[in-house]
């Protein structure tokens, strides 16, 4: 009797899963989870508003935890537009033939990673890394991110550029702290003696007067590559109509509050095209990343 | 002493586990971990209720998603002990429960995605594994002469509800209820995959240092597990199954061609899928190997083995807290409360909390693994303890503790230390994707970098290895005679 019961339960239970994914259509966004979360859900609520406004049409913001369940999500057609990181946009657009990238910042044409060091281990800022190579062997270290760019792949190149060793074999302990925010308290607190982070965050967190610069400072920049960009899946014109891809990117590079570009940070959108993320694509398969 | 065949076995395991620490990598590399440690703890005595809105949300999420996952594992498991004594009901049974719940999550994420069917089926599915094999233990049990006194031609089905299950009925109930708990912790923790239960929270405050946020979370959290004698009712039950599944959320609709994708191309070896046929798949298998798995395996087998070693030895410290052997009723109330935050603490959490204190190592997962594996067996220990009946001139203090109770206990100490073996394999494995070098954590590189073929077969390799341990530990448990009934 009880059995019964308790099976039937779960037979109608069943049902209501199926009746709960039939919703109606909502356009739904992501971004990488490249910073604190507060931040991040603050910002893509109001970039939520905004479009959804300028588009007529319910617009969601869904956060993730981690930079592929971005990449996984857009895959799926569980989101259709995210803000990606440069490796993280080329992985999605491989993965979902006909997407692209439609928008940029002014700054992503040029973005820069800081290697950041706690002032404990006494390494002095350098123009080239080759000439910090004796101080830094053997440091602990850490990454943002295992897919982040300015995290991860970008150093790692040039690590493995400049050293001509796996960042394993040259540091004593290799870590990723998940986000630019956490490499920099991790670093900040000696927890790892050197990092790698987004430029943007330390900038941005310096100006907040979040850093305490007798603990962390930087001690090299990496050349310019390409980074974050909007991407929109190809099939969103026979979801939402004709011609909303061209609408959502107007919407994009037409963004001009300055309290939500400033939250990003950025100056103003652009726009993007998946050629101009080719550097990032090639250093990605160079160090096997992408197959 | 050492003629015992249970001493012999400890000192073995003892000496594995120094032999490990030689390998180990076991270090605080936080600069101020103890003034991060008095931040958390400052966090914890002054909670903060209201820091976020979804936080009551998270709560009733977690609740639902362990009911509805508990039930159906429950009724699924129930269903497999009727047919486990097959050979491949077993095998099937063994395989499903040696993939944790996070790599479970981890899997249908990639193509439910944030559909509350990802978190329902990560819970169901290796629960269905281990209430299969718990049920038929019990139902095993049972005393066969009442079904031998039925009248020929009684109906099997009939046969069984009356002269089976009314037997075993009170051990099937406790431990239901038990895993239920069970079910309340694996639900927190898939919040750290992004699934919107308690530990999504709890990851992000945590990670941005908001300890009074985190602390209030926790807090709620052994407040739920603590009073759930007085809300799991048999009579609410129906009304908490029926009711679960519509507080799951609505997440995002499931895309059914994910599905075909993920199995028919995702998963497929890359040498396979691009048609370099059985020749590339050797050099690639090779590579995974060698780069990946036997790394993975040889931190995973090293912290096991470390942290089995300090939950014993962290068992035999904390049993006495509970004794009524020992101390007064104040130092057994707060023994009692020390053992309860141990055990209802999830691993993962505790690992993640020590992690962010101390930095990374292979540390704070041995000290996590030993004080919540440690919290359950000495919580069984010390009540066992209250069973036994000392003389009236039996010795005080430290020569009762080590000639009077722990000769009694020791058999089903190292039982129930063997019992977890296999559990605490498991957790040390998904403890890599907090950072530690086990195969967790290639597990969790391989799916950030969308390579699910590597994936699976590391999580297949993760399952094995730890079939492996489990069968091991029924061997030695079987060699020495160590009977447990299944309570952990």
């Amino acid at each position: 009797m009880a059995l019964n019961l308790i099976r039937k339960l779960m037979i109608s239970s069943l049902f209501c899963f199926t009746a709960a994914s039939a919703s109606a259509e909502t356009f739904v966004f992501t971004a990488i989870p490249d910073e604190d979360e507060t931040k991040l859900v603050e910002r893509f609520k109001g970039v939520a508003d905004y479009l959804s406004s300028e588009l007529d049409v319910e617009v969601r913001y869904i956060p993730v935890k981690s930079y592929a369940a971005a990449v996984s999500a857009f895959r799926n057609n569980q989101v259709q537009l995210a803000w990606f990181g440069g490796l993280s946009g080329v992985q999605a657009r491989r993965l979902v033939p006909g997407s692209e990238a439609i928008a940029q910042g002014v700054e992503d044409q040029a973005f820069e990673t800081y290697f950041i060091a706690n002032t404990s281990t006494g390494i002095k800022p350098a123009d080239e890394l080759s000439s910090l190579e004796d101080e830094l062997r053997g440091k602990t270290f850490t990454f943002g991110s295992k897919g982040s760019t300015s995290g991860r792949l970008m150093p790692e190149f040039y690590i493995r550029d400049v050293f001509g060793a796996q960042p394993e074999d040259f540091f004593s302990r290799v870590g990723f702290s998940g986000n630019h925010t956490r490499t920099l308290r991790l670093v900040e607190a000696g927890t790892y003696e050197v990092g790698a982070l987004n430029f943007q965050v330390w900038e941005k967190e310096l100006a907040d007067g979040n850093i305490d610069t007798d603990a962390v400072q930087v001690i090299w920049t990496t050349p310019a590559y390409p980074d974050y960009q909007w991407t929109i899946r190809g099939d969103v014109n026979e979801r939402f109509g004709d011609g909303f891809k061209q609408r959502v990117t107007e919407a994009l590079l037409n963004l001009d509050d300055q309290k939500l570009l400033e939250s990003f940070p950025r100056s103003d959108f652009i726009p993007a095209s998946n050629d101009d993320y080719e550097p990032i694509r090639k250093t990605a398969e160079e160090i096997g990343i992408l197959d | 002493m050492l003629s015992s065949p249970t001493v012999r076995t400890s000192l073995i395991f003892v000496a594995v586990a120094l032999f490990s620490l030689l390998f180990a990598d076991i270090a605080i590399t936080a600069s101020n971990p103890w003034r991060d440690l008095g931040n958390f703890f400052l966090g914890v005595i002054t909670p903060n209720f209201f820091s976020s809105e979804g936080l009551m949300t998270a709560l009733l999420r977690t609740v639902a998603f362990a009911f509805v996952g508990v039930a159906l594992g429950s009724v699924c498991g129930f269903l497999l002990s009727l047919v486990y004594r097959f050979l491949p009901v077993r095998i099937f049974c063994a395989f499903i429960r040696a993939i944790h719940e996070l790599f479970w999550a981890l899997i249908f994420l990639q193509f439910f995605g944030f559909h509350p069917l990802t978190g329902v089926l990560a819970i169901a599915i290796p629960y269905s594994g281990i209430f299969a094999k718990v049920y038929s233990e019990i139902l095993d049990e049972v005393d066969p002469e009442p079904g031998r006194l039925l009248p020929p031609r009684t109906g099997v089905i009939a046969a069984f509800l009356y002269t089976r299950i009314p037997d075993c009925w009170v051990q099937l109930r406790t431990y239901t209820a038990y895993r239920l708990e069970c079910g309340l912790r694996s639900s927190a923790i898939l919040g750290f995959v992004g699934l919107p239960t308690l530990g999504f929270y709890l990851e992000s405050s945590f990670s941005q240092g908001l300890y009074s946020d985190a602390g209030a979370m926790l807090i709620l959290f052994y407040v739920l597990i603590a009073t759930m004698p007085l809300w799991v009712r048999p009579r609410l039950l129906p009304v908490y199954v029926l009711g679960a599944p519509f507080f799951l959320g609505e997440g995002l609709p499931i895309v059914w061609g994910n599905v075909e994708r993920f199995f028919t191309e995702d998963i497929v070896p890359s040498p396979l899928r691009d048609g370099e046929g059985l020749g590339g798949l050797v050099p690639w298998l090779s590579e995974l190997m060698v780069n990946e798995a036997l790394p993975g395996i040889w931190n995973t087998v090293i912290l096991t083995q470390i942290a089995l070693v300090a939950t014993g030895i962290l068992t035999l410290l904390a049993f006495p807290l509970i004794s009524n052997h020992f101390g007064g009723p104040v130092r057994r109330t707060s023994g009692h409360v020390f053992l309860v935050i141990a055990r209802s603490t999830p691993e993962y959490i505790l690992a993640y909390i020590l992690l962010q204190l101390w930095g990374p190592s292979m540390l704070p997962a041995v000290v996590a693994l030993a004080l919540h594996n440690g919290g359950i067996i000495g919580h069984l220990i010390g009540r066992q303890t209250n069973t036994i009946r000392l003389r009236p001139d039996a010795p005080t203090g430290f020569n009762r503790y080590s000639w009077e109770l722990v000769p009694r206990v020791y058999r089903s100490f190292l039982a129930f230390l063997f019992y977890r073996w296999e559990i605490i394999m498991r957790e040390t494995a998904i403890l890599g994707i907090l950072g530690i070098y086990t195969l967790g954590f290639y597990v969790d590189s391989a799916i950030q970098n969308i390579r699910f073929d590597r994936a699976m077969i590391l999580i297949l390799i993760t399952a094995l290895l730890n079939i492996g341990i489990d069968t091991l530990g029924r061997y030695i448990r079987r060699k020495l005679a160590l009977q447990t009934m299944p309570t952990c």
